[in-house]
């Protein structure tokens, strides 16, 4: 086996070696990937919607649809490991007893001070990377993975319960569709105001200004909740993880 | 060795493409299995962002000049770096991280049923 999956791997990198010289060349601005499509993004976005970072115009206006399924990506998969992992306490059996050791809690002095005071930037940095996903590097899925870190890292220093008493288990599943529901719910939204689903410019009455002003404060607004959407969703979902796999399902302890 | 020099970026993508393929079909631990996919997945997402890449760019958050305090936007499509595939690849790590996880909880629940992730002995378990 060892020697057949070493011959399949030469013979991929032999095949695509071969076709190098046809991939247009590194930094190429003509490449066909850099054109089209590409070009019309950096030259239109500000344009149609005030928002100067292009990729979180991209992400969450032109290419909606993928961003949104991409969240229920994210939903789908937290389900699924809650379905295999997730065991339910049954008052009847002694299996658990048997099954898990007791377990000292630990005592941790330095890392628990230095979480404690960690944390709270984390968090401020998380919202900060949220909301200013417009002007910076940054969006729903950065501010999401920040935030979720430091839940994470709550559960690592102390015992994972200290961290479910402030992010239960009911709430990471809720909050993860909601996150899902919250990007959904601004699509519906522009289908009620008569447009097509996610296209944000239809929520232009909210607003005020010319109908053109209107139709681009919208687009920029509705770009901030669909990311807060995103945020929600990958935070809770990092943390949903992170505590089935660390506790086995169990939800009692972590590593 | 000029060839190498203008291609160095796929050659990398390659090289570790070929250790993902390797270690996802020869090796015979579930988690390095695992590890495979993500070396697998990482080359893909270098090889996007290498594609997306122009000489001479910024990243593609667009520059401004203000003038008596007015911010004008520079749109030139030359001076910034692709943000389409950088939009791709980042979905791609999102459900990376999904798919990572969904495979490390069938591995954990393999492993609290047959006390092993060698594949060889769950193999022998099972037959």
């Amino acid at each position: 086996m060892k020697v057949l999956s070493l011959i399949i791997a030469l013979v991929m990198g032999a095949l695509l070696t071969v076709i190098l010289d046809d991939l247009p060349a590194w930094g190429d601005p003509n490449s066909p990937a850099n054109a089209h499509v590409s070009a019309y993004y950096l030259e239109n976005a500000y344009e149609q919607t005030h928002v100067p970072n292009v990729v979180t115009a991209v992400l969450a206006d032109y290419r909606g649809f993928d961003t949104m399924f991409e969240t229920g990506v994210v939903f789908v998969a937290v389900i699924g490991i809650m379905g295999i992992l997730r065991r339910e306490d049954d008052p009847k059996s002694s299996k658990k007893s048997f099954k898990r050791p007791p377990h000292q809690p630990p005592d941790p002095v330095i890392t628990g001070v230095a979480t404690r005071f960690i944390v709270p930037f984390m968090q401020i940095f998380g919202l900060y990377v949220i909301a200013h996903g417009h002007y910076s590097p940054g969006g729903g899925f950065q501010g999401g993975v920040i935030l979720g870190a430091s839940i994470i890292l709550m559960a690592m220093t102390g015992e994972l319960k200290s961290a479910l008493e402030r992010m239960t288990e009911d709430w990471f599943i809720i909050m993860t569709g909601l996150g899902f529901l919250i990007f959904a719910g601004v699509g519906l939204a522009c289908m009620f105001y008569g447009g097509n689903f996610l296209d944000y410019s239809a929520l232009a009455p909210l607003f005020g200004g010319t109908p053109q002003e209107a139709a681009i404060t919208a687009r920029y607004h509705a770009m901030l909740w669909v990311e807060i959407g995103v945020g929600f969703t990958v935070m809770s979902s990092m943390f949903a993880i992170y505590s089935y796999l660390a506790s086995d399902g169990w939800m009692d302890r972590g590593l | 060795m000029e060839w190498l020099q203008i291609n160095y970026n796929y050659l990398l993508v390659i090289v570790l493409l070929m250790i993902g393929l390797w270690a996802m079909i020869g090796k015979n631990n579930l988690v390095k299995k695992c590890i495979g996919m993500c070396i697998f997945q990482n080359a893909i997402i270098m090889f996007f962002i290498s594609m997306g890449a122009k000489a001479g760019s910024t990243i593609p958050i667009l520059n401004y000049t203000k003038v008596n305090g007015v911010k004008t936007y520079f749109t030139e499509a030359s001076m910034y770096a692709n943000p389409l595939t950088q939009i791709l690849m980042l979905t791609a790590i999102v459900v990376g991280v999904a798919t990572l996880g969904m495979a490390l909880t069938l591995v954990q629940k393999i492993y609290s049923e047959y006390g092993t992730c060698e594949e060889d002995e769950i193999l022998k378990k099972i037959g």
